[in-house]
């Protein structure tokens, strides 16, 4: 049976990718955040699952405003790195893998969650920066990956609770799957930042520092959090965070198993505009 | 009955909402089109003339035209699909943000090492009735500014 294995929670800044693909890591703006991400890559590298689901959000690059689905799963065998504006990144293709997302996709519609299917899309950073900073710059990614897209751009969007709830339900998918897969599921965006308007530039450190902690101690409550919340305190692209919630729902705890074991946790301001965190939580026993 | 807006009690940010996104459908999709090379190209040759390719409101097309990226997004402009106009004049974000705000790019990007803009005193409308950051940086600059 396909297990869960651990969940990554990153930032997916696109100064990132830029600093990756252009060798600027060292570089004194830099290097402060490159060095906290040390350990997560050695970690990625000892521990690289078969399949990872990639929760993330489209940036106005797979979906225009014609089709706005709140969650939509990524069903191909390949997803092409997206020219976001600037040109594509110099990235390998993400490969997809089709027979889980299937799985997933059942089981989880069934479930009572209204995925949009999706194939033949590509994928912008939210989806490729992630990948760098845990994987460097491979000429092939050294797992597949599932892209699974929130909807944080145009409001309504899911509630906190909904997306734990959606990653409790992806869980019990994963978890059903007949083939031996080791699987990790990775929540990106955030933390708090805000893009636009004359408030653009808001960075709440204590707010972001209290997420993590509530992130991996008490999940459920941190679920009621209300979208203006998130919005005053973390900034209206902070709203990002709620798909870390989505990743967290998958782990065993929520579900009455062992709490999870914090492998890292790493916090800078700032990359671009945005708190850039990160956190690896593994499941104290993945069977 | 109206729709609970929360969020509109927070200052100096506008929330891209079904309501927006119905006054911004064909600016979104004009600025999503310069995500392709061959559209920002026809675009930078004759900006007019492209814009007038889409079916926008005339107020919106001299936003676009101005870069006036506050008054793109209150004509219902999204940031992600907005900010592909700063990529086509060769912009990074850093630069597109920091003109919504008091900031130079320099200014912002400066102030982004330093910690950022703190959330105190930029949480309810009632915060910004001071003018807001905009204004409390024309007071410190003046001789007799605290």
């Amino acid at each position: 049976m396909a297990r869960m294995t651990a969940s990554v929670y990153t930032s997916h800044v696109p100064l990132i990718g830029v600093a990756i693909d252009n060798d600027l890591t060292q570089d004194e703006y830099f290097k402060p955040l490159f060095d906290g991400y040390q350990i997560g890559r050695q970690w990625a590298t000892a521990n690289t699952p078969d399949v990872v689901i990639l929760v993330f959000n489209d940036h106005a690059n797979a979906f225009a405003l014609d089709i706005v689905p709140t969650f939509a799963l990524g069903m191909s065998e390949t997803f092409a790195p997206a020219d976001e504006g600037w040109g594509a990144r110099p990235v390998p293709s993400v490969e997809g893998h089709p027979a889980l997302a299937a799985h997933i996709a059942h089981s989880v519609i069934r479930d009572d969650f209204d995925l949009t299917l999706v194939n033949n899309i590509p994928v912008d950073h939210g989806c490729t920066v992630p990948l760098s900073i845990m994987y460097d710059r491979p000429s092939s990614w050294p797992c597949k990956v599932i892209p699974l897209f929130v909807n944080v751009v145009q409001y309504p969007i899911a509630s906190a609770k909904r997306c734990l709830d959606l990653g409790k339900a992806i869980r019990r998918a994963v978890e059903s799957f007949d083939e031996d897969l080791n699987v990790q599921i990775w929540g990106t965006g955030g933390m708090s930042h805000q893009l636009q308007g004359q408030r653009a530039g808001l960075i709440n450190q204590p707010w972001d520092q209290a997420f993590l902690e509530r992130l991996v101690h008490d999940p459920e409550d941190l679920a009621t959090m209300e979208h203006v919340e998130f919005v005053r305190e973390g900034g209206s692209e902070g709203i990002e965070l709620v798909m870390w919630l989505v990743a967290r729902g998958a782990m065993s705890d929520l579900v009455g198993g062992k709490a999870p074991v914090e492998v890292h946790r790493h916090y800078h301001v700032p990359a671009s505009n945005t708190a850039a965190g990160q956190l690896i939580l593994e499941e104290a026993n993945p069977h | 009955m109206g729709l609970d807006k929360p969020y509109l009690d927070i200052p100096g940010t506008t929330i891209f909402d079904t309501d927006q996104a119905a006054l911004g459908y064909h600016l979104n999709m004009f600025a999503m089109s310069l995500k392709d090379e061959e559209n920002r190209v026809a675009f930078k040759a004759d900006e007019r003339a492209y814009l007038d390719r889409w079916d926008m409101t005339e107020d919106q097309k001299k936003a676009v035209l101005a870069r006036d990226f506050n008054r793109i997004l209150a004509l219902g402009g999204n940031i992600y699909f907005c900010a592909k106009i700063g990529a086509a004049d060769g912009l990074n974000y850093v630069e597109i943000v920091s003109s919504m705000t008091e900031n130079t790019a320099e200014e912002h990007r400066q102030m982004m090492i330093n910690g950022g803009r703190s959330p105190e005193g930029n949480r309810y409308l009632s915060d910004w009735r001071d003018g807001g950051p905009g204004a409390r940086k024309i007071d410190q600059n003046s001789p007799e500014g605290a």
